[in-house]
């Protein structure tokens, strides 16, 4: 830190001024949400950068330890607000791994697609915005538009949009509507025209690539070195995606690319992310396919609550019910480390139980949080414009890196 | 007496229609641009939200007015009053039509009509930058500081090139009086000889009134808003109109020095111009529904390597083909 403050009060040998230091938010229009970056200007050239975060600290992790199990589910929605579905796949996932039990196939087949969806929807408003960065104002109308149609899509089965708390420990709230799987196939068929012309509109416009292209590159070994994961990583050239190497929720039954990139600039970033919403559409387009019948969720009652019509027949129902929901789900004691392949890299739950219905401590691990770190390499003697490039190109979201 | 007169008359007349095409084109563009999104734009007040300039402008003129403590107050009260006559008096010499015979007299379209017209709107826009720059530097505000100093780089790496692109009308046309230049167009129009001028002052025409994709000075992703980020109420609004009005002195400059100003078949020829102003106005909002902002660096590296070879090139060009022709 100190060495920081010197940068930033430094005097230029040569010309013999102090850079200019101005702060890039927490209010900006381009720091998505609440980032503050303070920057040390010479002219419009960086000389330092300190990103400074915690203006949306909400506290999530120290939340949970006072909700049951399930309840702790809704709050993780809200951290990475633009994808909530893989923030409540980690973490049920974990939870599953201390009880010991497994959800059915269908039921994790349903997982990947709405994980997948979301992946489409996370990225969607990723484009949208960082094309905004650039000044583009249209792609973000046009990626906003089909991204309604994943929310539709999340609404129809979970009953919300924005943070729908649809995987519970065991299943799902509920399983798919009827109508489901052809409001599903629309949105399959008519998406893949919509790549084409976002590629259209940014990827044959010569100022778009010019903006990109070789703008805050960063090598394989700076970027394991900082901790990145997701896109970020594979467009450094890193084939890490834990759908592959650690597949989870029968991601091994899906025929899917790992998307790479080796140029690590923004246009690298740029490609995964695009190349990884037509991998997606390849796996929805399976999972939907070949989705199993049969149960959607743990059976007996220990776990999953009992079907409400059960209630009103079995003593027993009603018993375990009321139990569930006043004392929570009894989780072993122990601890576990899960993690998923979010939009934006790997995102993890540090899971401590100590036998009571209540998390014990849920430690987060937020790939937003990790990638905004390397900020100051990317941005180092780079010009302002630069700077929201490569903040845009990071993705983050700052309910995830604040927590 | 009925000269001066006649140019007050005027006067007023081209101003009140400047400020009222203003407002419509912010409507215009908000609408068209909606269109370009697939969103309805202003649609409550009157039919299809015509209306909506209206509330807007009476809505700036209540607000209230913030000057920043650190602000060097007479620079900063000044600065858009600077940048907004500058749009207006260079619109003075474009003619929108051909002279009237009334009165007994042939009274010319436009206010004032030098013969160096084209001089005269050149010396004239460039004052408009200091609107900018002044308004920058008076904020006290690093962003405005940043955004005038874009526009400062920004216009002096364009103005060069546009000023040739256009040299090459003034020598086939053999004039630098606005009026002769139309009048030599009237078999030709010179986007045909002078494509190259054409595209050139095309591309210099929005660098020079800070549009997408050369609105660097007010890059609100970058900047927040440029030069006028401590702006309000209708001081902002002053550099909005600049902004708006100048954009119509290009393109009217374009459509006489390019498109043969008011000729035309069949329609009254103030309806041609309006017509051919409409098109370019339309180009500049296509123009900010589809591309992205270039970087800084890249656009002076456009400027001076690029742009200006070219218009040299296409002066000297049109230098020799003049030449030979006589």
């Amino acid at each position: 830190m100190a060495e920081l403050e010197t940068t930033f009060g430094q005097v230029d040998p040569k010309t013999g001024l102090k850079p200019m230091v101005i702060n890039l938010g927490p209010q900006h229009p381009s720091t998505h949400g609440v980032l503050r970056v303070r920057l040390a200007l010479d002219g419009e050239q960086v000389r330092a950068c300190e990103p400074i975060i915690g203006y949306l600290h909400t506290g999530i992790e120290k939340n949970c330890e006072d909700l049951t199990w399930n309840q702790a589910i809704t709050l993780t929605d809200r951290m990475d607000y633009l994808s909530p579905i893989t923030n409540n796949f980690g973490y049920v996932l974990g939870v599953e791994k201390l009880l010991g039990v497994e959800v059915p196939k269908r039921c994790q087949y349903i997982r990947v697609m709405f994980a997948e969806l979301s992946r489409i929807a996370s990225h969607l408003v990723w484009l949208g915005t960082s094309a905004m960065d650039m000044g583009a104002m249209s792609p973000f109308f046009y990626t906003m538009q089909q991204r309604e149609h994943i929310l539709d899509l999340i609404e129809m089965s979970a009953g919300a949009r924005m943070n729908p708390s649809y995987f519970r420990v065991g299943g799902l709230l509920n399983d798919l509507p009827p109508g489901f799987s052809e409001k599903l196939r629309a949105f399959l068929d008519g998406f893949p025209r919509w790549l084409q012309e976002y590629y259209a509109l940014l990827d044959r416009n010569p100022i778009w690539i010019e903006r990109l292209k070789g703008t805050s590159p960063m090598t394989a070994e700076q970027a394991l070195e900082y901790g990145w994961t997701g896109p970020l990583l594979r467009a450094s050239g890193v084939p890490r995606d834990l759908r592959k190497t650690n597949p989870y929720s029968s991601y091994e039954d899906f025929d899917f690319d790992v998307v790479t990139e080796t140029a690590g600039d923004v246009y690298a970033r740029y490609h995964v992310r695009m190349r990884e919403m037509q991998e997606s559409l390849k796996i929805i387009r399976q999972a939907i396919d070949n989705l199993p019948e049969g149960e959607w969720h743990v059976p007996g009652w220990k776990v999953y609550p009992p079907d409400k019509a059960e209630i009103g027949r079995n003593m027993e129902a009603l018993i375990y019910h009321f139990k569930l929901f006043t004392e929570g789900i009894r989780v072993p004691a122990g601890e576990v480390y899960s993690a998923v392949e979010g939009p934006k890299g790997e995102i993890g739950y540090f899971l401590v139980s100590d036998g009571s219905g209540k998390p014990y401590r849920v430690r987060v691990r937020g790939p937003s949080f990790y990638n905004l770190q390397a900020l100051p390499v990317l941005v180092q003697d780079k010009i302002l414009a630069d700077v929201v490039a490569a903040i845009g190109s990071i993705d983050i979201v700052l309910g995830e890196v604040d927590r | 007496m009925l000269t001066v007169i006649l140019i007050l008359v005027k006067g007023i007349i081209t101003a009140t229609l400047l400020l009222a095409a203003f407002g419509v084109m912010t409507w215009v563009e908000r609408k068209v641009l909606a269109r370009f999104q697939f969103r309805p734009g202003p649609n409550r007040l009157g039919p299809a939200g015509v209306m909506q300039f209206v509330a807007d402008g009476l809505k700036l003129v209540f607000k209230e007015e913030i000057i920043p403590t650190a602000a060097d107050r007479l620079v900063y009260l000044m600065a858009p009053f600077i940048s907004l006559t500058a749009a207006i008096i260079a619109f003075a010499v474009i003619p929108w039509g051909p002279p009237i015979h009334i009165f007994g007299q042939t009274v010319s379209m436009e206010i004032g009509g030098p013969n160096i017209g084209i001089l005269f709107i050149f010396a004239i826009t460039s004052l408009g930058v200091y609107g900018l720059i002044l308004g920058g530097w008076a904020s006290s505000n690093k962003y405005s500081l940043l955004g005038g100093l874009r526009s400062t780089a920004q216009i002096i790496s364009y103005e060069l090139a546009m000023g040739l692109a256009v040299t090459g009308v003034l020598l086939a046309a053999g004039s630098a009086d606005l009026n002769t230049i139309i009048a030599r167009q009237y078999h030709l129009w010179f986007i045909v000889p002078q494509i190259l001028g054409f595209i050139i002052y095309v591309i210099t025409m929005v660098a020079e009134t800070n549009r997408t994709p050369f609105d660097l000075p007010e890059a609100e992703n970058e900047l927040v808003a440029g030069y006028h980020t401590e702006y309000t109420g209708l001081k902002w609004a002053m550099y909005m109109m600049a902004e708006y009005i100048n954009m119509i002195t290009v393109s009217g400059l374009a459509t006489t020095l390019f498109l043969g100003g008011w000729h035309g078949p069949w329609l009254p020829p103030e309806i041609w111009f309006l017509i051919k102003v409409a098109a370019f106005m339309y180009f500049f909002i296509w123009l900010r529904a589809t591309l992205p902002r270039l970087r800084y660096d890249r656009l002076m590296a456009f400027g001076w390597k690029v742009l200006l070879p070219v218009a040299l090139l296409n002066t000297l060009a049109t230098a020799v083909w003049v030449a030979v022709a006589r």
